[in-house]
């Protein structure tokens, strides 16, 4: 019988050479690469520019208002006078549209928290591309049992844990690598920072990020690794992206939404990602509200990677 | 005393809890051969492969691989063991060096190990010059063998092999097989494969068995397994026209004779002794042979006598026919 190494096959390397090599599959392909780019600049362009809420409150909306000289007669006046006054139209369209550029401003302000819209909804698609970005946890877990490549890790003395962990930590860190590129973008196109952000902001930011990141993908995990067949999970994910997405502030906000609406909003970890974000970008700092986000989002990723991973633990083996 | 490698005893798998795909199966599989599970898809084959290499659960039964039990002890089992699934499992997206280090940290191998011996490996199976390819660039057979390097990279004590030549057409198929068979001298392996390819297993294999429904209907070495048979076939006719069955029949190691409209068909053990033998007593009573052929019985015979029926692709799940066709579809590109 032949000699043979024994050798102690560690969680770290496992989860290392497993998370790489999805890593390096995706960075290899510069096609993919650009339409990751690609997406969220198109998403950017028609949500944030071609809805042009900013535009509806701005007083070019009035147009060339052609108001006609408001004559008063001088009885009417207190004390009354002699004769007739004049007061020209251009004056009173000049005064309303100052005053109606005033109300645009702080209708914005109340209803958004930022005075521009574009801010505001380039935070929110940071959330929706974590969001979808973590859905290929399940994709790809189907797509490795489909090619038998999960059958060959699994024979593997590799730890099960690593099998799990290294597709949740590659969903997360792509999610990462994609809110990192839309934050780039949405800067050069305009986004307004808030006076109070600082780079340490930053690391706040990829905190929120990866926690919501570890508890959707790990959900999603869950529900798809038992299917062999894409449909599955493509179904899951349609069911549940536009629910997520648009019953929370990711793109306007709950204060106004009917009453049901926002009781799904306030359990939606999007909503507490997307106000933790824009807390540490575009909006002045409060930190109390951070803080309930981020006790939040820890709940949440720690309780549901809990379950996903224990439930794909069990489904891992036939 | 030869030392048992592999033993199923009552190994059983049911899907869905009516399908049942291994039904309590024996089996032993002894140290340094080549053992070969022979039968149609869906007999079974790639189910018993994968409850030894972990990746299933018996419902019943138990097995064991150099002694450790495939549930109890599974990651004892998995870490002496070497497995080339039948599908191409390689990332193709990777280089075929990069796949057999990432093979090699699956089994925690240190990298300064497994740099060495994947170039090791590759040397072995010829694909030194393809390294830093991609795999998506590399033909069925050069697949095959990275798959076969990648399952070698532990330097594993059993190797398990399922349809280890499925879609390579024959030249390459003849090929793989010496690889096999050169890695399994080099190694000093147990090797079990599963096959439905009659030549492969008559080829390869020191001992088969053949899986049918679910269950082991025969097992032995292929020669064993033919002379069961009850021996070779020799044909004569003679230029007479006499019956001389009788005659036939009294000659020593002749088991069965049919006179098949003039040609008898003889049953006999040794053929290539029989035969002469035969001519001389026919000679001696003064008949002429004048047409005499001898048929070694192949497996195909000894397949259709415990099957009852030719080997043949069966119905098969939709599983596996889509694994295949994924496995077919990559061996024909490139």
């Amino acid at each position: 019988m032949s000699k043979s190494n024994e050798f102690h096959p560690s969680l770290t390397q496992g989860l290392r050479a497993l998370t790489l090599r999805e890593l390096k599959k995706w960075l290899k392909d510069p096609v993919m690469l650009l339409m990751f780019v690609l997406q969220p600049l198109i998403w950017m362009g028609l949500l944030g520019k071609a809805m042009n809420i900013n535009a509806m409150f701005s007083s070019n909306n009035l147009g060339n208002m052609e108001i006609p000289n408001v004559q008063i007669p001088g009885s009417m006046l207190n004390p009354p006078v002699n004769g007739v006054l004049v007061i020209p139209g251009k004056l009173i369209a000049q005064q309303l549209q100052q005053m109606f550029s005033d109300i645009g401003a702080r209708v914005m302000q109340n209803t958004f928290g930022v005075v521009d819209y574009f801010s505001y909804m380039s935070i929110g698609m940071v959330s929706m591309i974590v969001m979808t970005t973590t859905m290929f946890s399940g994709m790809s877990i189907v797509w490795d049992r489909r090619l038998g490549f999960l059958d060959k890790v699994i024979s593997t003395p590799v730890s099960r844990a690593a099998i799990i962990f290294a597709k949740v930590l590659n969903a997360t860190l792509r999610a990462m690598f994609q809110a990192t590129i839309i934050l780039a973008l949405a800067y050069t196109l305009g986004l307004q920072l808030s006076p109070d952000f600082t780079l340490f902001n930053i690391l706040g930011v990829y905190a929120a990020i990866f926690l919501l990141g570890v508890g959707l993908s790990s959900v999603f995990l869950a529900f798809s690794i038992r299917s062999t067949r894409m449909e599955r999970p493509m179904q899951f994910i349609s069911l549940i992206t536009m629910p997520l997405m648009f019953a929370s502030n990711t793109f306007f906000p709950i204060s106004l939404m009917p009453s049901w609406i926002q009781a799904i909003a306030r359990v939606n970890p999007l909503t507490y990602l997307t106000d933790a974000l824009r807390q540490l970008t575009i909006m002045p700092l409060d930190v109390s509200a951070v803080v309930v986000d981020f006790i939040y989002l820890g709940i949440f990723a720690t309780i549901l990677a809990t379950i996903g991973i224990l439930l794909s633990w069990r489904y891992l083996t036939k | 005393m030869i030392e048992t490698v592999i033993k199923a005893e009552g190994l059983t798998r049911i899907f869905n809890k009516n399908l049942v795909a291994v039904d309590h199966i024996n089996f032993d599989v002894k140290d340094s051969e080549i053992f070969g599970f022979l039968g149609p898809n869906g007999a079974g084959k790639t189910t018993t492969i994968n409850m030894l290499i972990t990746i299933l659960k018996p419902t019943e039964g138990k097995a064991s691989v150099l002694g450790y039990d495939i549930v109890k002890q599974a990651n004892d089992v998995r870490k002496v063991i070497g497995v080339v699934p039948q599908e191409y499992t390689a990332d193709e997206d990777l280089t075929g060096y990069e796949n057999i280090v990432l093979c090699a940290d699956l089994y925690g191998i240190p990298r300064e190990i497994s740099k060495k011996r994947a170039l090791e490996l590759l040397e072995l199976v010829e694909l030194t010059g393809f390294k830093d390819k991609k795999v998506e660039t590399y033909s069925g057979g050069m697949r095959r063998r990275l798959e076969l390097a990648c399952g070698l990279v532990n330097r594993p004590k059993v190797l398990f092999l399922d349809e280890p030549t499925l879609g390579l057409d024959v030249q390459t198929r003849t090929a793989t097989w010496d690889y096999i068979r050169r890695l399994k001298d080099e190694y000093g392996m147990t090797l079990f494969m599963t096959t439905h390819y009659l030549e492969e297993a008559d080829a390869l294999c020191d001992r088969i068995a053949i899986i049918d429904h679910g269950k082991i209907v025969a097992t032995g070495s292929p020669s064993e397994l033919k002379g069961s048979l009850g021996g070779d076939i020799i044909t004569i006719s003679i230029r007479e026209n006499a019956d001389v069955s009788g005659i036939i029949q009294a000659v020593e190691h002749v088991k069965e004779v049919k006179n098949e409209n003039g040609a008898y068909r003889i049953k006999a053990e040794s053929g290539e002794i029989t035969a002469p033998l035969v001519i001389e007593a026919l000679r001696k009573k003064g008949y002429t042979v004048t047409k005499l052929s001898l048929t070694e019985p192949t497996l195909n015979e000894v397949y259709l006598e415990y099957t009852g029926r030719a080997m043949r692709d069966t119905e098969e799940s939709k599983e596996a026919f889509r694994a295949q066709r994924i496995t077919l579809r990559r061996a024909r590109s490139g």
